[in-house]
Parts: C-alpha cells; structure tokens; sequence
C-alpha cells in the first residue's frame, strides 16, 4: 500500500516544529518533522525517551501542552489545514474522527465511576444517543475488544479491573465513533508480554476491519516491526529514517537506525554473552543538541562537516529515505 | 552438574496476608492469602547466570528477596555456600550479606540523592570493615573504572547522572563488597535500548572478569536471552519450565514458555492473526486447582484440571511441569 504519497494523505505533517519549556529555556521538541498516513495505513514513530514522538503525536491534534506551542510547520487533515479550521470542526475531528490511547490507561479512567458510567457517557456525547441505546452499544463495544462477561464489567471500576482490561475499556471508547485515525502513544509499554500481544493483535484486527489509520508510538523495535507498515525512526526532535518498515529493518540507512538495530539482544541468539554493539553515550537532552545532525557526537562516522549539515531526508516517503548524507 | 552448587533454593513457599474483610471476619473466615511462591526450588552454580522470567505477579521478585533476608519465606531453604542464610548469625550472616548483593530497576530510588557519588559507591565497603575512611577514594576510583564512569563523576550526586549512569553507579556500589552472588531485579529494563546493550555488555565483563553468579530476572525474554546460560519460567508462584536457556528457548517443552516466545515482538515475524495466549493470568488470591496454568492452556485436558502435573525430564537438566505436552512429545518419539 504505497500511498503515503498521495495527493491528500489523510494526515498529514509538513515541517511540523514544536517548541516547549524547561527549566533551562525554550527548545525545539520536534524539529521540522513531516510524516503522512493513509486509510489502513500504519506507522511507528520510533525512538528513544525524549527523541519528541510523544509531542509529535499530540502536536498532531495541536494538542501542546502549555506553554509550548507549535512555531511552525502545518498539519492537514484530509487536505485541509488545522488553522483553517473552526473550534466547532477541530472539536468534531478529535471526538469522532481521530482517537487517541496513552500508555496508562489507567490514569484516562475516573476512579470514582463505573466502567459503564464512563463508556456510555462517551458515546451519549460523541454519538447523541439515549442512555438505554448508549448502554446496549457499551456492551456491544466492549465484547468487540474481546472483554469477557461485558454486562458485568460495565458495572465495575476501574481498580477492579487489570491493566489489560482497562486498555480494552479504553480502545473501546476510542473506536467507538469508527474513527478514520487511531494514535497510539506507547499503548502496550506498561502490559504484559502475552497481553501485550493480544491488545496489539485487536489493534491490528480493527484497523484491518474499518479500514483505520494508525500511528503508534513506541520504543519498542519489535512492536513496530510487528504492526506498522511503515516506521520513522526519531532523534534529538528529527526523523532520521522513514520507510516501509521491512526495508528500515533488513537495510537501515542512517548510523543511528543501524547502531539502534544492533543493539537489540535478539530471542534467536542464545548463551555466549557475545558482546552487543552499543552506541556510544546517552541520548541528548533535549535542549542540549549539538550544531548540524544531532547524532553526530555518538556517530562512529560522524566527519568534521556534521556540525552543519541540515537534517532532512534525501529521499521524499513512502521511499525509503535518511538524513545522514554521509553513510549511503 | 556434580558439584554442588553455590546457592541452593528448596521448596520455597512464600504467602502474603490479604486484607481481612468484616465480612469474612464475621463468617469466622480467615483472611485471603497471596500465594506469591508455592514450592519453588532453584540452584545456582559457580559463574554462570541463572535467568529467572516470567510475567508480573509470577513471583520472580519475591525469590530474589527471600535470597538476600528482605521477606522470610514461610517455609523451605536457602542454602548459600553451605550455610543456611535463615539460619546464619553472626560473622555468618555478616558474610553472607556482602557476599550476596542486589541490583534494581530504578538506580535512582536506590542512590541516596544528597550523598555523593563516590561516598555512595564506597559507604557498603566501610560499613563491613572493608576498608578504612582513607582507603575509600581510591576504592570508588577503582570501581568507577570498572564499570566504565569517568572519576569525576565521584564527586557528583545521583541527579546529576543520566539512568544507564545510575545504574552503572548501582553495579559499581554492589562490586564494592567483592561479591560472589549479584542477584539483578529487572536491572536493564528501564534503560533505553541503546543503553541497554552497554549495561548488558557491563554484565557479560563483569562475569568473565570477576568469576561472579548471577541471578538475572527479567520480563524481556531477548535479555535472558542473551545474558543467562540457563533459565526458570515462572508462572503463578512456581516454576513451570527450566534448564539451558539455549535449549528450552529454542525447544520450549511447556505451553507457557511457547507461547511467551510466540507473544515475543520479533523483529523479522510479522504478527499472526490470533494472540499466543487466551485470558490474563489468574488471581495469586485463588490460584487454579490442579495445573495452575490449566485456565489459560489450549492443551488443557481433565487431569490438568485434577491434579498438579509432575516433572517431566528431558536432555541436559531440562525439565517442564506438564501433563500434555511431554507426553505427546513421547508418542511423537516413539
């Protein structure tokens, strides 16, 4: 499905920058980043604690916390840029037609209501139903997420439920009005390995089904290898690789991508110990990054013309393009 | 193995009171109990690297603080070295404490954030009259040196530091008292991955330079993987499935550690259609009768639901508690 290059992708992102606050100053969280989805497309944005694919994913529905802001760049939604669009339809676009899932379903969830309360009340706002009508499609949704004895759940709260359950109630609420976009941030990081499985195995299942758009973050190599059709991989703010995910894996192109591949132990390789190979240092602060590619001061090619090369990719999505200039 | 090994685990139960409701209380009931390790026996032999997997609330955690004295076990024997560590008193005792040593998750909970760095590394080393105040720089330079920090960060606190620093920090302050035994608490997985292999790296040095053990636990199947020469499955409370990572990675002889492996993001698969495994695991407040894994298992058959299922042996020390699957793994032989 190579349509990431359509005329008008359903999302898109063009040079989106965002800045944000710390206690040493404003910086660039996300620097000049562009990315595109389609109908039943998926992408992972890959990369390391604080690389920016958390505020790029809320930057997508402009939504940055305060005082951040987005200084720059643009994001349509099919075709049509966010700015130019009414408080009325930006409300509509992020109740109905984009969802979004955070890694802690918990803290999404009141602790003082009923799961029922909680669903139904979503779908009485966003789809204007009646209690009774909100109450049989409650249950109708949470069944469809694969959660046992519905009925019963909905009368739960969410302490009673486990964090595999309440990821569920979650995925329920946000598919409920069909959305054409599912953001995902980190969905199954705090979930068990064989929950983690079943909840990416539904996600995958309903995009497949509605035809859904996906983008999910993670730092998780193998969850994205597993469930996107594409990745870009992030840095310091940037997207350093973008392809389909089968080419990004089997050839990455860029240092990073290739010293981050490496250094996954893998199931297959069994006892010995053998060294892995690591990338040099930590990932940068962000706020603190150097001049020119910000990889350049762990990259073991990196050259004296590093310090003022720009960050964009040589070759434009869906093809397999990379912001290093020098590893080819 | 013929020797003996150096640590020993025998029988291990480990319960946790619940809460008692008024309404039990009333009934005459007693409170609900956790069953966090039901008869778990493990050995751990000279230099080599004991993984220890398994899913939250399997109990992997509560072996590791039953081994160092931080819960005592309601029942069975930790045998280090010879002696009993529940039993030891004494210059015993004192010893078996340095020679045992943990690791954690999180190294900045387990950094004092106003004490320096190398005040830090070298504080366990004076307490047990290792050394003297004067020799306690030159101990945290030593340290620091092997485990790959630079000897200004001594003078630093832990915040200053970035995560995979901390941890680097906490390995280098349980080397300080020479230990036999390192026992690692999910030491890696907080760590990004780029870290991570430099951790994991750490650890594979360590253990070729030093002649160390380890107990290594972990939820990350590729880190066992990589780091232990032979591994335990926990599930529920107790030992499912062991023997040489290689093999029971490769021939998994337990439903559970087959489908862990299926339900394992790999990078070259691409997802199949239907999860690896049903349901979520059972309460540790009512655990199932009969083979605990019986409620989750696509194997499951009338007995796995009577009785708990035996040992089954294969090649090498390998062993799995099933009914089903060694026995089909028999019929297929024959």
């Amino acid at each position: 499905m190579q349509t990431a290059s359509s005329p008008t992708p359903l999302l898109a992102a063009r040079d989106l920058s965002v800045g944000l606050v710390n206690r040493h100053g404003a910086f660039l969280a996300t620097n000049r980043v562009s990315l595109a989805v389609d109908r039943g497309q998926s992408l992972g944005l890959l990369g390391e604690s604080g690389c920016g694919k958390s505020i790029t994913l809320r930057a997508l529905l402009g939504l940055v916390p305060h005082p951040g802001e987005i200084v720059g760049g643009s994001v349509t939604w099919k075709g049509r840029d966010w700015r130019s669009l009414s408080k009325s339809e930006i409300r509509r676009i992020r109740g109905k037609d984009i969802a979004m899932i955070f890694q802690d379903p918990a803290s999404c969830l009141n602790p003082v209501f009923t799961i029922g309360d909680q669903v139904t009340e979503t779908l009485r706002l966003k789809l204007a139903l009646k209690a009774k009508a909100a109450r049989e499609l409650a249950r109708d949704l949470l069944d469809q997420v694969g959660i046992p004895a519905p009925e019963e759940r909905l009368r739960l709260y969410p302490h009673q439920l486990s964090g595999g359950m309440r990821q569920r109630v979650m995925i329920a609420m946000a598919i409920a009005t069909e959305p054409d976009l599912l953001l995902a941030d980190e969905p199954t990081t705090a979930l068990d390995v064989t929950i983690q499985d079943q909840i990416l195995t539904l996600l995958a299942r309903l995009k497949e089904r509605n035809r859904m758009a996906m983008i999910l973050v993670s730092h998780d190599v193998g969850v994205v290898a597993q469930n996107c059709d594409f990745i870009a991989v992030m840095y310091a703010g940037h997207i350093v690789e973008w392809g389909p995910t089968h080419d990004v894996l089997r050839t990455p192109r860029h240092p990073y991508t290739r010293g981050l591949l490496a250094a996954i132990p893998r199931l297959e390789v069994s006892g010995g110990r053998h060294p892995l190979q690591t990338i040099a240092g930590a990932p940068p602060t962000p706020g603190e990054l150097p001049e020119g590619c910000p990889f350049r001061l762990r990259c073991p090619s990196a050259r004296p013309e590093c310090a003022t090369i720009p960050v964009t990719l040589d070759r434009k999505p869906p093809d397999h393009g990379s912001a290093c200039p020098i590893v080819m | 193995m013929t020797e003996t090994p150096l640590l020993s685990v025998t029988s291990l139960h480990k319960t946790f009171g619940g809460r008692a409701s008024l309404a039990r209380l009333l009934q005459g009931k007693p409170a609900r109990r956790l069953t966090a390790l039901d008869d778990v026996s493990l050995t751990l032999g000279r230099n080599e690297v004991l993984g220890i997997v398994g899913e939250s609330g399997s109990g992997k955690s509560t072996i590791a603080r039953c081994i160092t004295r931080l819960e005592k076990p309601d029942q069975g024997e930790i045998t280090f070295a010879g002696e009993d560590v529940w039993q030891a008193r004494g210059a015993k005792l004192r010893g078996i404490r340095k020679d045992l040593q943990m690791i954690y998750q999180d190294p900045y909970g387990a950094l004092n954030p106003r004490m320096s760095i190398g005040r830090a590394i070298a504080e366990p080393a004076l307490v047990h009259g290792l050394i003297g105040r004067d020799g306690a720089r030159a101990l945290a330079c030593e340290l620091l040196d092997r485990v790959g920090l630079p000897r200004s960060v001594a003078e630093l606190t832990p915040r200053a530091l970035s995560g995979g620093q901390r941890q680097r920090v906490a390995i280098a302050r349980a080397l300080a008292l020479k230990p036999r035994v390192i026992i690692a608490d999910e030491a890696v997985s907080a760590l990004d991955a780029s870290v991570q292999a430099q951790i994991l790296n750490l650890f594979g040095e360590l253990m070729r330079d030093l002649s160390l053990s380890m107990i290594f636990i972990s939820h990350q199947l590729s880190v066992i993987a990589h780091l232990a020469d032979r591994v335990a499955v926990m599930y529920l409370g107790r030992i499912v499935e062991t023997g040489a990572t290689a093999d029971v990675f490769a021939r998994p002889r337990h439903p559970y550690t087959a489908a862990l492996l299926k339900a394992h993001p790999h990078l070259e698969a691409r997802r199949s259609q239907t999860p690896a495994l049903a349901g979520e695991i059972p309460s540790a407040y009512a655990i199932p009768e009969g083979c605990r894994f019986n409620t989750r298992c696509r194997y499951a058959e009338t007995r796995c639901r009577l009785s708990d299922p035996p040992a089954a042996a294969f090649a090498q020390g390998h062993e799995a508690w099933c009914h089903v699957l060694p026995d089909l793994e028999n019929s297929a032989n024959s």
